[in-house]
């Protein structure tokens, strides 16, 4: 492979720098011309964004004490809204809140009324999915195409999967009558916003404990959208709370004496930190962290479909996933082949406006972010690996990052070590199914990997020696939330989805 | 003594100088037996309360008390035979019973610490019973280096397999039963038919265990209704190396029930057994190396948790923790400090752990981990 890629990667960047017309439509060498994209954006009309927003603490929108912060367009770095920031004492005020409901109220409901909430909840998130699509998609960066057609059928899909547990957990294999923990302080990321939103309430609220949310200080808005509908759902006072802000504030959360549960998403390094925090407590603890998931691709793969899970592998959500298949393991004979398809692909990638419907990859969440990536990759580069973007002209303002690929990458390179959590794809290469397991799971993380084989037991052998919670075979990025997701070793414990998922949530 | 200084001594100075010995060793037994006791109430008085219980020995013991008691606790079930009454009319003198060295168990061998020490264990009444191997931070850092290299072979042994071989531990402990409840019955000072109903309630949780590894799957694996044309299942799987810190009484059947969950799903564990606990576990051991379990899936170390917990719990090859017998709340709260630099599962203690409760799978549950898999459904 190495025989041909220096002058191809070279001439790639050239036809993308001449590229005279949009910024994601070109024509690929050795293919018929791509044809051009008119522009299709989604109306932001359906959007009401406030200038300003409180915490909303038992069933109420009340000011913050710690200050405000802004939120910002990732796309355009406009200032979207000012958040209240809640310091200690709006923390404890909202697990004060979160208490009171659930002794009182919450968990001496009957699971089958607990139910009817959560499937109302599901109900008006479809209702409005739309607009909660299109606001996500602004204060993320995330193109509509992914929130419109991934999260928020998700989020809905999540409430409707837990609803229905609510009454039935003396059937999910916990005893015949488990008892909810109490107060659960839940600290989320800004890659899936929503989506994440709901893997942390609706099992909490269906078994019975109530919540404090906090979510990542990037993306507050869907969250606060997502208080207004509680109120819309009637549902009581104190059962959700959701406070903003930033590390302090979800420290402060996590720490805090008067929560039962602790449920976290985000890196290893924050996940490390709460679980010092928390030891010696009784506190319940899951955590789902960081991955460098391997994609293994063997030389009987369908070749277009293997290329097109890679393209979903790591360049879904802007490679911001934490399950993203970021370290490409390709058999060794069809390296060239399937690296030429790769980057053929990837010129067809439009990078751009994620309100528009044509868009496959938006901006990075934040500055902070691209800065990280971009130190990241300059790494890649000084450390030998030989690094080729696609062609594509990025917009001028806002927070952009190409799709970018490196070859000749060693296992020592930090780009093959660390998570990189951008649209940056390592490919290492293997000659035997041994060799393709061993570096698969030479990482400290387990979270997912992909296995492309037409071979069924090649597959199944391959699937049971990968050690990682999810492992999917002849596709990648598939979520659902009657499928139990989370890692192994250093991407935490616990799992979320399912019947597994209630085990987070319950007192046994 | 040396040869030449006895050869010079007179009958009358021999027996002045074996009372002072024999007083010399009293002395030093009962100031042992009272560290001991010292230390027992210090670290744990409800064990050291049920001890009494059943103690119905003055707590001070003479020489002599002291070898009877070592007589009946360290040489086990049956009495000690005597030889025929000698032609002359002497009467016939007890046999001297072979004692057992007491090692560590590590990568399926019987080696003593790397460091060269060992501590004596002595019965619940101060008696000595033997020199127990003092395993230290290399130690257990060779135990985990064998629990790594069994975890391959081990987690990928058939489900049947596994229970195979956890069966026939069971009817070697059933074969020793005897032989445990005299150590329990030396180590806690409990009555014989206390230490025989906790040795058979260990071997019977054993044989509990082990008819779950071939159901554990079915049990927690699932097959899962996913929204699309999907194949989609999970299954559980082991989380890898596990450090078991066992409670120091109730000795064999704390033991057993905190090691038989943990290997039963296909981890391999490396076990710290503290004080007195060393006698009986290090006869598990004798049995789990005859019983056809691969070296190296179960690792045996004796010594203090205070001294063997910290190395395990930083240890970065190490998957969890069952921080069972660690009695000091502040030590397992540092030990799970420890563990989050690499995100260890660890199981916390319990503060009044019920043995002889139904277990459930809770303690299965604890160490394993869910693998789900994808595949498109399609033609």
């Amino acid at each position: 492979m190495a025989q041909r890629k220096p002058g191809h990667s070279a001439r790639a960047r050239q036809d993308g720098g001449t590229d005279p017309g949009s910024a994601v439509a070109r024509s690929a060498p050795g293919t018929a011309d791509v044809f051009e994209y008119a522009p299709a954006p989604e109306s932001r009309a359906i959007v009401r964004i406030s200038p300003s927003y409180d915490l909303f603490i038992g069933g109420r929108f009340v000011p913050a004490t710690g200050g405000a912060l802004k939120t910002v367009n990732p796309a355009t770095e406009e200032v979207l809204a000012e958040f209240g920031v809640a310091s200690a004492a709006d923390v404890d005020r909202a697990v004060a809140a979160a208490r009171a409901a659930y002794e009182q109220v919450w968990s001496r409901m009957p699971g089958s009324e607990r139910a009817k909430y959560l499937f109302r909840i599901a109900r008006l998130i479809q209702e409005r999915s739309r607009e909660l699509a299109v606001l996500e998609s602004i204060d993320n960066g995330k193109p509509i195409r992914e929130t419109r057609d991934v999260d928020l059928p998700l989020v809905a899909a999540h409430f409707f999967h837990y609803a229905g547990w609510a009454d039935k957990l003396s059937h999910a294999g916990y005893g015949p009558d488990p008892r909810p923990l109490g107060v659960a302080a839940q600290v989320i990321p800004w890659n899936f916003p929503l989506l994440m939103l709901a893997w942390k309430i609706a099992p909490a609220l269906a078994c019975g404990n109530t919540v404090v949310l906090k979510p990542a200080e990037t993306t507050p808005l869907t969250a606060l959208a997502f208080a207004e509908l509680c109120n819309q759902a009637d549902l009581p006072p104190g059962v959700v709370n959701i406070v903003t802000g930033a590390g302090e504030t979800g420290a402060a959360l996590v720490a805090h004496p008067g929560a039962d549960k602790v449920a976290f998403t985000g890196s290893t390094q924050v996940g490390r930190g709460i679980a010092r925090a928390v030891a010696g407590s009784r506190k319940k603890v899951t955590l789902e962290l960081g991955g460098k998931a391997a994609n293994i691709v063997f030389d009987d793969a369908p070749l277009d479909q293997a290329v097109e899970g890679v393209i979903d592998s790591i360049f879904f959500n802007q490679g911001q996933v934490c399950c993203a298949g970021s370290r490409l393991l390709v058999q060794e004979s069809i390296e060239a082949e399937l690296l030429e398809a790769l980057r053929r692909r990837m010129r067809t990638l439009r990078v751009g406006d994620p309100l528009d419907k044509n868009t496959d990859v938006g901006a990075i969440n934040s500055a902070a972010q691209l800065a990280k990536i971009t130190e990241l990759v300059a790494a890649g580069e000084a450390e030998g690996a030989e690094r080729w973007s696609a062609p594509c002209e990025l917009p001028g303002t806002g927070y952009w990052f190409a799709p970018t690929v490196f070859t000749n990458v060693s296992a020592t390179h930090r780009i093959a070590r660390e998570e990189i959590f951008g649209p940056v794809l390592s490919v290492l290469t293997f000659r035997t199914p041994e060799e393709a397991v061993a570096k698969a799971n030479n990482t400290p993380y387990g979270l997912s990997a992909g296995v492309w084989t037409e071979k069924g037991s090649r597959m199944l052998a391959v699937a049971k020696r990968l050690r990682a919670g999810v492992v999917w075979a002849n596709t990648f990025n598939k979520f659902d939330p009657s499928s139990p997701f989370g890692g192994y070793r250093e991407s935490g414990y616990g799992r979320e989805g399912g019947a597994h998922g209630l085990e987070a949530y319950l007192d046994v | 003594m040396s040869d030449k200084a006895r050869g010079k001594t007179a009958p009358a100075a021999k027996q002045a100088a074996a009372r002072k010995s024999a007083s010399k060793q009293s002395a030093a037994k009962q100031s042992a037996a009272k560290r001991t006791a010292a230390k027992q109430s210090a670290a744990k008085p409800p064990a050291e309360k049920i001890a009494a219980e059943h103690d119905t020995r003055p707590a001070t013991v003479s020489a002599q008390e002291a070898r009877r008691a070592e007589t009946s606790a360290a040489v086990a079930e049956t009495p000690p035979s005597t030889s025929p009454p000698e032609e002359d009319g002497t009467p016939p003198r007890p046999r001297l019973a072979v004692r057992k060295t007491y090692k560590l168990y590590l990568g399926g061998a019987f080696p003593r610490s790397e460091s060269g020490r060992s501590y004596e264990v002595t019965s619940a009444q101060g008696a000595f019973l033997a020199n127990a191997a003092l395993a230290s931070r290399k130690d257990a850092r060779d135990a985990v280096k064998a629990a790594r290299s069994a975890f391959g072979g081990w987690s990928g042994a058939t489900a049947y397999n596994r229970g195979q071989i956890l069966y026939r531990i069971a009817e070697m402990l059933e074969g020793r039963r005897d032989q445990f409840a005299a150590e329990i019955a030396a180590v806690e000072g409990v009555t014989q038919a206390s230490a025989l109903a906790q040795a058979e309630a260990a071997i019977d949780r054993w044989v509990w265990y082990a008819g779950w590894a071939d159901k554990i799957s079915q049990v927690r694996g699932t097959v899962n209704p996913v929204a699309g044309p999907y194949w989609n299942v999970s299954s559980p799987e082991p989380t890898g190396v596990v450090a078991v810190f066992a409670p120091e009484r109730p000795s064999l059947f704390g033991l057993v029930s905190v090691l038989a969950p943990v290997i039963v799903s296909g981890n391999t564990a490396v076990v710290a057994a503290p004080g007195a606990a060393a006698l009986p576990a290090i006869t598990l051991a004798e049995v789990l190396a005859t019983s056809d379990l691969p070296g190296g899936v179960v690792n045996i170390l004796t010594g203090r948790i205070a001294e063997l917990a910290p190395p395990l719990a930083a240890h970065l090859d190490v998957n969890a923790l069952d921080l069972a017998g660690v009695e000091d709340p502040g030590l397992a709260a540092e030990l799970e400090r420890a563990a989050a630099q690499n995100l260890k599962r660890v199981r916390r203690p319990e503060p009044e752990p019920d043995w002889t409760a139904d277990p459930g799978l809770d303690r299965i549950v604890s160490f394993l981990e869910t693998k789900t898999v994808w595949h498109p459904v399609g033609v």
